[in-house]
This record gives C-alpha cells, sequence and structure tokens, in this order.
C-alpha cells in the first residue's frame, strides 16, 4: 500500500493553482473546506455561517492556525517547501488530517492526501469524513423497554407464576394429581402451628 | 434471599444497559466549564450603534474576544496560533472588527456579530520593524481604507475585502518607524522615525496613492531611546538615550522644529533614569522615573510646564475623543484600599469630568491598564465608564462609581493545581430541614418518575432539569462520602492562588501570594509549582490542610527561591519565605511528622538539597531515612540524565543542619550529535496499584514490574526536533528509554526510525504510552511498551508456592537487578495531541482509561485496551474471553467517549485526574484558557447508583409486589375455602 500511494499522487495531479509561491522560498497553501448539511442524509446544502465561524485549520500539530472565509476558503501564508500536515477542528465533524507536499522545484503543484484512508486528493478540499454526535440518543419510551427493565421482567414474571402454574396444575392427570396429593397428607403439611414449640406438643 | 436474589438480578440487567456516555440532558450534571480569555493588552469600545453594547478585546494569550459590556460574557472569541501575536486591534465601518498579528503580517477583519472571518490579507516587507495599524475615515478608489504600517512597508488596505490599494517601502536600514499620524481632516499621512538612532525623520505621504511628498531630516547631537509620545497630531515628545534631556519635535507642514528641555529643569530632585509612557492625548504627556509619575503639558511652542508629579502607582488611559475637537482621558490612582478613577479633559488639567473612589479587593492587585468609554447621559451630559486590568488579570467595568461586572481572566494562565479535602460536616442537622427535604426528595423523585415515563409536560422537563443542575448537594462545603466534593487549588502565573469548588467551579477564595509580589530584592517572580504541604488525616485534624507554593525571584535556575504556605480553607498565606537558596528542583519525600506536614526536600542549582519543614523533629524523622533518598536530574541541552544521593551535612560555610550536599551516583549521557532530550515523564506518586500480577489467558501468571523509580526518556534525532515536515524520514529517528532512577540502569531501548516528536507519554503502572509523528506512513503514532518482571515468573509453579520456595515475599529493590521483558505495540492515531493523562482511582481496581487531549481542544476517554501489546489480529478463543481486542492498524475515535462532549477547553494545557474516594470514579480537571471538570467512570459506575436511577419506579415495583402478594394470597384462600365446600 505504501508503495502504491505515491504512484496514486502522481496521477492525481492538477494544475489547480492551490499553491502559489510567494517571496524568499516560502509559499502559500490554499485551500477550502467545505462542511455539507445533513452530511449523513444525503441533502447537500452548506452550514450555516454561525457554524463555519468556529471551525480552525492547523498546520503541523498547531503551528500555525487559520480561520475560514465565509465561502470556506482558508490559507497560509510564508510556508516553507516540505511536507505538512493540515487537520480541521469543528466540533462536531470528524476530519481526516492531510498530508501536503509543498514542492520547491516545481511551485504550483498540489500534492495532498488525506492520511485516514490514503486517498488522494486533486484539489485541497476538504470534507468531513463524518459526522460526530458526542451524545447518546435517549430511547423512546415503548412498552417493551419498560418490560425489558427488571422490574417489567420481574412483574412478567411473578404474573407466569400466578396464572400460569395453576393453569399447569389443571392440565395434570387427574389421577397423579391424587397420588400427589396423597403422598403429600401423609408426609403432612408443615403449617406454621407445628413450626411452633408450643404447637408441636398437639 | 428473595432480596439479594432481587437486587443481583436488578443490577445484571442494569448492566447491560449501554450508558458508557452522557445523554444531553445530563449535560451540567457532573461537568462545569468556564471560559476565559486571559489578559487584556488592548480593548475597542463599541457603544455607537443602538443594540447591543460590547467591548472587543485582544489579550496576551493571543485571543481576539468580544464582551457584552454589560455583563462581561462572551459573544465571540477566537484563539490565534501560539506565533500569531496581535499587534493590534480595532473596529472599521462599524462592523468590522481589524486586527493585525504575526509581527505585522497577518491583517484580519471579523463580523463584530458573530465572529466569522470576513477577511484575511498577508502583509509582507522589506524587513522586520514596529507594526502600527491606523484605521482612518479616507476614501480611495471608494473604499474606506485602513493604513497599516509592518514589516518596513507601509500599506493602504481596503476595509471591504482586504485589499492593499497602495504601499510604500522605506527601505533605509537604520530607519526605526515610531509613529504614522493622519493629522484630522487632511489627506496626507506623516511617517516619523528615528535614522541610526540620532536623526529625526518625518516623510509626508499622500493617502490617496502613496505618494511621498515631502522628506525632511535632523541630526540630533545625542541619541534617541525607546518611545515617542504623540502631544499633538504635528509635535512629538522624546527622550534622549540618557534619560535626561527631553525634546519637543514639532513638524508643521514637513519642517522641523526641535526643543530641547533638561528633565532637570522641570524637577528640582534628579528623578533618575526616566521612560514615556505611551499615551496619545493631545497637549499632555507623562514620563515614569523609579519613583514617581510625571505629567507634563506643552504649552506653545515647545514650552514644557509640569501639571502633576505623583509618586502613586498611576495608570492613564488614551484619549478619547468625546465630542468635535475635545478630548478626555482617564487617570487612575490607588489610595490605600480604594482606587481614584479620575476622567480629565485634554486641555484643562485642573478641572475634572469625572471623579470616583471605589473600593478594591486588595486581593487584585494594582491596575495595570485602563481604557475608557462615554455615553450620553439623560440630562445629556457625558457619563464614562472605564475598563480597568488589574494585576491578577482580571478584568473590571467600572460605571457610575461601581463595579458592573468582573471577570477573573486570571484563570486563563494556571501553571499548576493541587486539590484539598473540605472540612468534615459537623453533626447536629434540624430536623425540619430534613422533612421538607424528604416532601422535596419525594416530590423529585415523582417528577422523575414523570420523565421516564414520558408523561411530563415541558414544564416539568424544565424542573426536573433545574432540580438536577442546582442539586444543593454538590456545592456544599463539607465532604461527602463518595469524595466529590474537593477544592481545586490553581496557581496563575499573574502569582495568584485560586480555590474553585468542585461542585460547580465556583471561586472560595482566591489570594495575591505576597512572596510572588514584586519587590526590590525579587524583580521578576514567577510561581512554579504547588505541593500538598499538609494534609492532616489522623493526628492533626483540627489542623487545617495547608499547600506550598514553590516560586523564584527570575526565569533563570539560579535565581533565589520563594516559599508560601497557604491555609486551603481560608486562602491565608500564614508563611512567607525568602530562601537564601535557589530551586532547582522540589521533591515531595514519603514522610511526614506528627502534625501531618509532609517532609520536602528542595534541591538547588548547585545540587544541595534543602530539607523543609525546618524543625529538630523533621531532621530527625529525616536522619533515619537518609540512606533511602534518591534523585534523578535530566539536562535536556546536554543529553545528560543523572541519579544523585545524599552525602553528608553541608561543607559549606554557615552551619546549616538542613542542608545536604549531594553525591553522583550514576549518569547517562546520551550522544549529543544524534540524541536530544525531548520528553520524559514518571509515575505519578500517588498512584495505587492493586494486583501486581496479570492473569492471562492460558492460566498463565505475568508480574508487573512495578516500581515507583520508573522514568521515561525520549530522545530525537537533533535534527529533527524542529516542526513536522523539516525532515526527511532517513534522517530522523526516535528512542525511547525506560531508566531506573535509583542504579541509572537502562531497563529498555527502543528505536522507531523515521519518527519524530513532539512526543507525549503517560506512565503508570507498568506500562507507558506515547504518542509520536510517523514520518513514514505521515500519521501519529500511539505505542504502548509494557514491562514485566521475569524473575518472579517462577512462582506461578504451586508447588513450589507450597513448599515456600519462592521469592514472593523477598524485598522489592531496585539493586535486586530484575530480570525484565518488555511486550510493544504501535497503532495509529488520527490527530495531534496537546496533553495525555490516565484515569486515577483510589485503590487501582478499576481499569484505566487514557485521556488524550486533542489539537481540537476536546478530551478523549480511550479505553487502555486497546493498547494491549498482547493485541493480535485473530485472537484464541481464551483471549477473546480475557477481553483482547482484535488488532486494527489505527486506534478508534468513538465520538461518545469525549469527555468534553460538544465543549472545547480552548488552548489546553494539561488535564489533572484526582481519585474521588468511590473506586469507580476519577475526577478529571482539564485546564487551558478555559477550565473543565467532570466525574469520569472508566468502568461505568458499579459501586453505586447512578444519577438517573428512579428511586420511585423501584418503589413502586416493590408496593406492586406487595399489593399482588395480598391479592394472590386472598385469591388462594378463597379457593381453598371453595375446595374445602366441594
Amino acid at each position: 500500500m505504501a508503495a502504491v500511494t505515491p504512484l496514486l499522487l502522481l496521477l492525481l495531479l492538477s494544475s489547480a493553482p492551490s499553491f502559489s509561491s510567494g517571496s524568499r522560498n516560502a509559499y502559500n497553501i490554499n485551500g477550502r473546506v467545505k462542511i455539507p448539511q445533513g452530511l449523513g442524509l444525503g441533502t447537500k446544502g452548506y452550514a450555516l455561517p454561525g457554524r463555519m465561524s468556529n471551525v480552525k485549520v492547523l498546520l503541523n500539530g498547531g503551528q500555525n492556525i487559520t480561520f475560514l472565509r465565509p465561502d470556506g476558503y482558508f490559507s497560509f501564508h510564508n510556508i516553507p517547501a516540505g511536507t505538512h500536515l493540515i487537520e480541521v477542528s469543528a466540533i462536531g465533524y470528524f476530519f481526516s488530517p492531510v498530508r501536503v507536499d509543498v514542492s520547491a522545484r516545481n511551485p504550483g503543484k498540489v500534492q495532498a492526501a488525506l492520511t485516514e484512508n490514503r486517498k488522494g486528493l486533486s484539489e485541497l478540499v476538504l470534507e468531513p469524513l463524518r459526522e460526530e454526535q458526542y451524545y447518546e440518543i435517549r430511547e423512546p419510551f415503548s412498552i417493551m423497554s419498560l418490560l425489558k427493565s427488571p422490574m417489567g421482567l420481574m412483574v412478567g414474571f411473578m404474573l407466569a407464576v400466578a396464572f400460569l402454574m395453576p393453569k399447569l396444575v389443571e392440565n395434570m392427570d387427574p389421577e397423579e394429581m391424587r397420588r400427589a396429593q396423597e403422598e403429600m397428607r401423609s408426609q403432612g403439611v408443615p403449617s406454621l402451628s407445628s413450626l411452633l414449640p408450643g404447637g408441636a406438643r398437639n | 434471599m428473595a432480596i439479594m436474589s432481587f437486587i443481583f438480578v436488578f443490577f445484571f440487567f442494569s448492566s447491560l444497559q449501554p450508558i458508557l456516555s452522557l445523554y444531553e440532558d445530563q449535560v451540567g450534571l457532573m461537568d462545569w466549564h468556564q471560559q476565559y480569555i486571559g489578559k487584556v493588552k488592548q480593548a475597542v469600545f463599541h457603544t455607537h450603534k443602538t443594540g447591543r453594547k460590547r467591548v472587543v478585546a485582544s489579550t496576551e494569550q493571543n485571543i481576539i474576544a468580544t464582551l457584552d459590556l454589560r455583563s462581561g460574557e462572551i459573544f465571540w472569541r477566537h484563539v490565534l496560533g501560539p506565533n500569531d501575536v496581535v499587534d493590534g486591534i480595532d473596529i472599521a465601518l462599524g462592523k468590522y472588527v481589524i486586527t493585525l498579528s504575526s509581527g505585522g503580517s497577518i491583517l484580519r477583519a471579523w463580523n463584530l456579530p458573530d465572529g466569522q472571518m470576513v477577511w484575511e490579507s498577508s502583509l509582507h516587507g522589506p524587513k522586520h520593524s514596529k507594526s502600527l495599524l491606523l484605521t482612518t475615515n479616507l476614501i480611495i478608489e471608494k473604499d474606506n481604507s485602513l493604513i497599516v504600517f509592518s514589516n518596513g512597508r507601509l500599506n493602504a488596505v481596503s476595509c471591504i475585502d482586504g485589499e492593499v490599494l497602495w504601499k510604500k517601502d522605506f527601505e533605509e536600514e537604520s530607519l526605526e518607524v515610531q509613529q504614522v499620524i493622519q493629522p484630522p481632516g487632511s489627506d496626507f499621512i506623516y511617517v516619523v522615525g528615528f535614522a541610526a538612532s540620532s536623526q529625526f525623520e518625518t516623510y509626508k505621504i499622500n493617502a490617496k496613492n502613496g505618494e511621498l511628498l515631502k522628506h525632511e531630516s535632523t541630526a540630533f547631537s545625542g541619541r534617541f531611546s525607546g518611545e515617542v509620545s504623540l502631544v499633538s497630531s504635528e509635535t512629538v515628545a522624546a527622550l534622549d538615550s540618557t534619560g535626561s534631556i527631553l525634546l519637543t519635535i514639532s513638524f508643521h507642514n514637513g519642517k522641523i522644529s526641535s526643543q530641547q528641555t533638561p528633565v532637570s529643569n522641570l524637577l528640582e530632585d534628579s528623578p533618575g533614569l526616566a521612560v514615556i509612557i505611551h499615551s496619545s492625548v493631545t497637549g499632555i504627556f507623562a514620563i515614569k522615573t523609579d519613583a514617581a509619575t510625571i505629567f507634563i503639558r506643552v504649552i506653545g511652542e515647545g514650552k514644557l510646564e509640569v501639571v502633576e508629579k505623583t509618586n502613586h502607582e498611576t495608570v492613564v488611559s488614551d484619549a478619547l475623543t468625546i465630542s468635535e475637537g475635545q478630548q478626555a482621558f482617564a487617570l487612575v490612582q490607588h489610595a490605600g484600599s480604594n482606587i481614584h478613577l479620575t476622567v480629565k479633559p485634554a486641555h484643562d488639567w485642573d478641572s475634572n469630568l469625572l471623579k470616583e473612589s471605589i473600593k478594591m479587593d486588595q486581593q487584585r492587585g494594582f491596575v495595570h491598564k485602563v481604557f475608557i468609554n462615554n455615553y450620553i447621559r439623560t440630562d445629556r451630559s457625558h457619563g464614562f465608564r472605564a475598563l480597568i486590568v488589574m494585576e491578577d488579570h482580571s478584568l473590571l467595568l467600572l460605571q457610575q462609581g461601581a463595579i458592573v461586572w468582573s471577570r477573573e481572566d486570571g484563570l486563563a494562565s494556571i501553571i499548576d493545581v493541587t486539590t484539598s479535602e473540605l472540612p468534615v460536616e459537623k453533626a447536629g442537622v434540624s430536623v425540619a430541614k430534613v422533612e421538607l427535604n424528604l416532601f422535596e426528595w419525594l416530590k423529585g423523585h415523582v417528577l422523575k418518575l414523570k420523565g421516564t415515563l414520558m408523561l411530563a409536560t415541558p414544564e416539568d422537563i424544565a424542573a426536573i432539569q433545574y432540580m438536577r443542575l442546582k442539586s444543593s448537594e454538590k456545592s456544599k462545603m463539607t465532604r461527602d462520602h463518595n469524595g466529590f466534593r474537593k477544592l481545586l487549588i490553581a496557581l496563575t502565573r499573574a502569582g495568584k492562588l485560586f480555590a474553585l469548588h468542585t461542585g460547580d467551579g465556583r471561586i472560595v477564595w482566591s489570594h495575591l501570594l505576597q512572596s510572588l509580589h514584586k519587590s526590590e530584592s525579587c524583580r521578576q517572580p514567577i510561581g512554579l509549582n504547588l505541593h500538598q504541604w499538609q494534609v492532616p488525616h489522623h493526628h492533626a485534624l483540627d489542623e487545617n490542610p495547608s499547600v506550598l507554593v514553590v516560586g523564584r525571584c527570575g526565569p533563570s535556575s539560579d535565581a533565589l527561591g520563594v516559599l508560601s504556605l497557604v491555609d486551603s480553607y481560608t486562602g491565608k498565606e500564614f508563611s512567607s519565605l525568602r530562601l537564601v537558596h535557589s530551586v532547582a528542583q522540589v521533591i515531595p519525600l514519603p514522610y511526614t511528622d506528627s502534625t501531618e506536614q509532609r517532609l520536602h526536600l528542595l534541591i538547588d542549582a548547585d545540587k544541595h538539597a534543602h530539607l523543609y519543614p525546618k524543625t529538630p523533629e523533621a531532621i530527625d524523622i529525616f536522619q533515619s531515612e537518609f540512606s533511602n533518598v534518591y534523585w534523578y536530574s535530566v539536562d535536556d541541552d546536554n543529553g545528560i540524565i543523572k541519579g544523585y544521593a545524599l552525602k553528608t551535612k553541608c561543607s559549606g560555610n554557615v552551619a546549616d543542619e538542613f542542608c545536604f550536599d549531594s553525591r553522583e551516583l550514576w549518569s547517562i549521557v546520551l550522544p549529543s550529535e544524534s540524541e536530544k532530550i525531548i520528553t520524559t515523564a514518571t509515575r505519578k506518586l500517588n498512584e495505587a496499584v492493586h494486583t501486581q500480577a496479570k492473569l492471562i489467558a492460558d492460566q498463565d501468571v505475568m508480574y508487573k514490574y512495578i516500581s515507583s523509580n520508573l522514568l521515561f526518556v525520549a530522545t530525537v534525532a537533533p535534527k529533527a526536533s524542529g516542526e513536522i515536515g523539516s525532515v526527511t524520514p532517513e534522517e530522523s529517528w526516535l528512542v525511547v528509554y525506560l531508566i531506573d532512577t535509583v542504579t541509572g540502569r537502562v531497563l529498555h531501548r527502543m528505536t522507531h526510525h523515521g519518527s519524530q516528536g513532539p512526543v507525549q507519554a503517560v506512565l503508570s503502572e507498568n506500562w507507558v504510552v506515547y504518542h509520536y509523528f510517523n514520518l513514514r506512513a505521515h500519521r501519529y503514532e500511539m505505542s504502548v511498551i509494557e514491562i514485566y518482571d521475569q524473575s518472579r515468573a517462577d512462582n506461578k509453579d504451586v508447588w513450589k508456592l507450597v513448599v515456600g520456595n519462592h521469592n514472593l515475599t523477598s524485598p522489592v529493590s531496585s539493586y535486586s537487578r530484575a530480570e525484565v521483558i518488555t511486550k510493544s505495540q504501535s497503532y495509529f492515531f488520527t490527530h495531534s495531541l496537546k496533553a495525555i493523562a490516565v484515569t486515577l482511582t483510589v485503590k487501582g481496581i478499576t481499569s484505566k482509561q487514557l485521556l488524550i487531549g486533542t489539537i481540537g481542544d476536546q478530551v478523549l476517554a480511550l479505553d487502555k485496551r486497546f493498547l494491549d501489546p498482547r493485541r493480535s489480529v485473530n485472537p484464541t478463543q481464551a483471549e477473546r474471553e480475557e477481553g483482547i481486542i482484535p488488532l486494527t492498524d489505527s486506534l478508534p475515535i468513538i465520538p461518545q467517549s469525549y469527555i468534553t462532549h460538544s465543549l472545547r477547553v480552548e488552548g489546553l494545557q494539561s488535564i489533572i485526574t484526582v481519585a474521588a474516594k468511590l473506586e469507580s470514579t476519577t475526577l478529571v480537571f482539564a485546564h487551558g484558557l478555559d477550565l473543565f471538570f467532570t466525574h469520569y467512570a472508566p468502568s461505568r459506575t458499579y459501586d453505586s447508583l447512578t444519577e438517573d436511577f428512579s428511586y420511585a419506579l423501584l418503589l413502586i415495583t416493590i408496593v406492586a409486589l406487595v399489593a399482588a402478594i395480598f391479592v394472590t394470597w386472598i385469591l388462594s384462600q378463597r379457593k381453598e375455602l371453595q375446595d374445602r365446600w366441594r
């Protein structure tokens, strides 16, 4: 895989002017963050500006920080040639860090790849891989959940004992039933009085 | 028995419910979050328009924020990068906040209402220089424009889109531009500066196109120093480098004329070295000497007159234009516990527009900065409000002689945190209170039941939420059984100590430390760290616990140290010491004296050890443990790690029986051409380990190598110590060591080729987890090393145990040269890290989770089981039962396990974990610019009922069961009777 990646990147290179040369061997990295609205739902709109204002773009682990313009574009200025890492911090979205190669030899070349899935990017357009839901979702009330709760199970068990057991007893063979009852009578039903010391004498 | 089995069944089922993380309505129950901005550097008011009145502030922590002027709440805020220092801010067009940052090379505009960045421009120039931002109402090509001087270039920038309209370079090597002035109503700009420190230069420039209209210069016999103060739009005042001659230079119409006045002419006594205070009040400027602040008025052609000389601490605001041609400025002076705020018109020193005296908390120190703003009262007179920044970095708004609001922004720069227990609850609670509580309790539970059964109305839900959040239980000032209520004691950079209640985050007390106060003998005091000095629990319960604050008088490590002892219940500083030695290291010893004061060893820069407290009792205790004291030092610059032990009493000239000489036991010298130390990590001193042995799948036992003397050291190739992307994988490597700090033995060494820092590491029990950057994969990686004691491995033979032929009872010593084996594994991790910590529980039984502070300022909890070196792609059935997760190449990020949920702890610096008394729970405190606190149960709260446990449902079930028993009993009786009649 590691060997394939550079090839993949070379194929995806385009001449999009994402990198423009600046002064003194320092380059600018320009890119764009796109946050589709309702990512999971398949509706493609774009996030509200209020939410966009809290998005940060970080270069090399926070060494440079920049912010998004209303249209989602961002730029880093005065970046030396080399391989860099861009991360996007946005609450509610998971972005893959992006490896960006700024070439000193041929400025104006894009070499960017998502590090999470090694996908090459022809343009520096960053989109979230997924939305992040920070809270557990409370399951709506249902009879099943109440029944499944320990209390529900207990009540259910009790009802089963109270109503099904007599049914089972009824379904027994009358002969067998009588035999069992006689057996019990011969053994003597342990009554409360027989358990008491005074009752034992009677 | 039935109840027992019932409870068992209940817990069995309840534990099946996945309640690993929070529900949205649980936010704020266990956690609190506070936002700060730091010490304000510059503030601009926005009060002209109707609507919400705001103040825009930039701070020393590189934050740009807008606050509500009524309440001090933050509307929005942006944290700029660590090198992106804000040089100037202003408001343009009444709707954009303009910031100039990064040494004048980045100009940004932010939308005032919501903080959205509107445009950003990068300004470059030929050389480094002072950066100046000037907003004008000049209209160039239909655009309102800004004038920015930075990096030796003057730029006119459009306010609308940030486009540079024209630029003009000032390339002269020696030219130092001091001021850029636009005389009101004119369409030209003066650029004023010094060339070669002795020439005064003025450039008159056409503001429409940047064309140079006139250039004049005059030589001056002396040399200029420091800043210039603008006296009028065509006059400046400056001081020469000796600080004894004042110059007033006017450049009316580009013609320079100057006047020299010796400072001694103005003042009878020689004031010593003076500096000009930067201010922009017309006709008046101020100079400051060691003892006094002197206000000087310029009358006519360069004539000077002293208007006031004060010996008090005085702060002046910038000038504020209150009406056409009229300026005002504010003065703040201290007088005892009050501060005097005076607003004067610029043209008349003797009259006051406003004079107020406000009582100020002594714990806030001196006023450092003042910003004023005016408003029109109903009777059409001018009212003033002042924003003041205090010595403890707090921000206050003064209006009509009172403090309208205050913000404790000192908490944005916490240096160190420790905790303290609260007082024990005294007996005797009134019955009436209990009865009320019982009723409330029942009512609460009925409401909760309604909530559970989804029968609650929206008002009920609101009432439930309010009840849960405002539970008085969590913010009481006494100890609780679970150990959730504690005091967090935080030392801030301003030298102030804060005690925060863990229940709701309120400030219980705050104290500006005397020992960290600037004084003659201690010019630049800085706080270093906090230690628990006295934690009474057995002998001295009537004593209050106290904390030790260690500081030093200057940034270098050989500066003299200062100590303070502070009572953690009241915040009183009961002892403050100036030391005669420096403080390089503080070692809390595991010994306490009869009053439960912990013995501390302070190591100075000359490697002498000093014992505190200085009592004969302490020395007695210490003498008996003399030979057991070891410590180490890490010299990052030279790559040397050394171990020390105590030798004898100090052989110095003074007989000090609390001072000891040290001897070097061992040293590890790393080759400086190939390795540079970047990170070290040790175990927490108070960490408890429950078991030494680890049972593994096939009924085998592995013994953990648990030593409190374990040190983790990470080194990188010197070339690769810079930022990511500066080196190729071939020339960078990361080497990690595990070292025993008593003997200096390297227990383990491992090299990661093609990797580089920054490294974040955490060491706990017998494992270390560290995070670094893998250049080959161009991804972050996390590695784990677990270390096991092989010499104890034979003990698993039962027969040996029976015969008594085992070494389990032999003492564990660093000198026994245990045979160790290590296991290691690496995984990819998506994010950069700012901090890493591990959960800490009181007995160490609960399984551990890593707390990872990501680059997005969130704290992620990651189960340690994901970092288990025994993970494999296809674990055997036995291993699966043991809980080993199949190996994946990267660590999962589960959004629900962010313990900060949807909040950010901006500028995250460190994560502190404290054990609660309840074994399942860790208290987590993350701080940076923001503070965040929560309770976290790594294996869920298995030892107590959760907060959302429904007692009412339990009661109802029990009642229903009892009723059912009776009903069935009656039914069975009746049936029996019928049977008998039959």
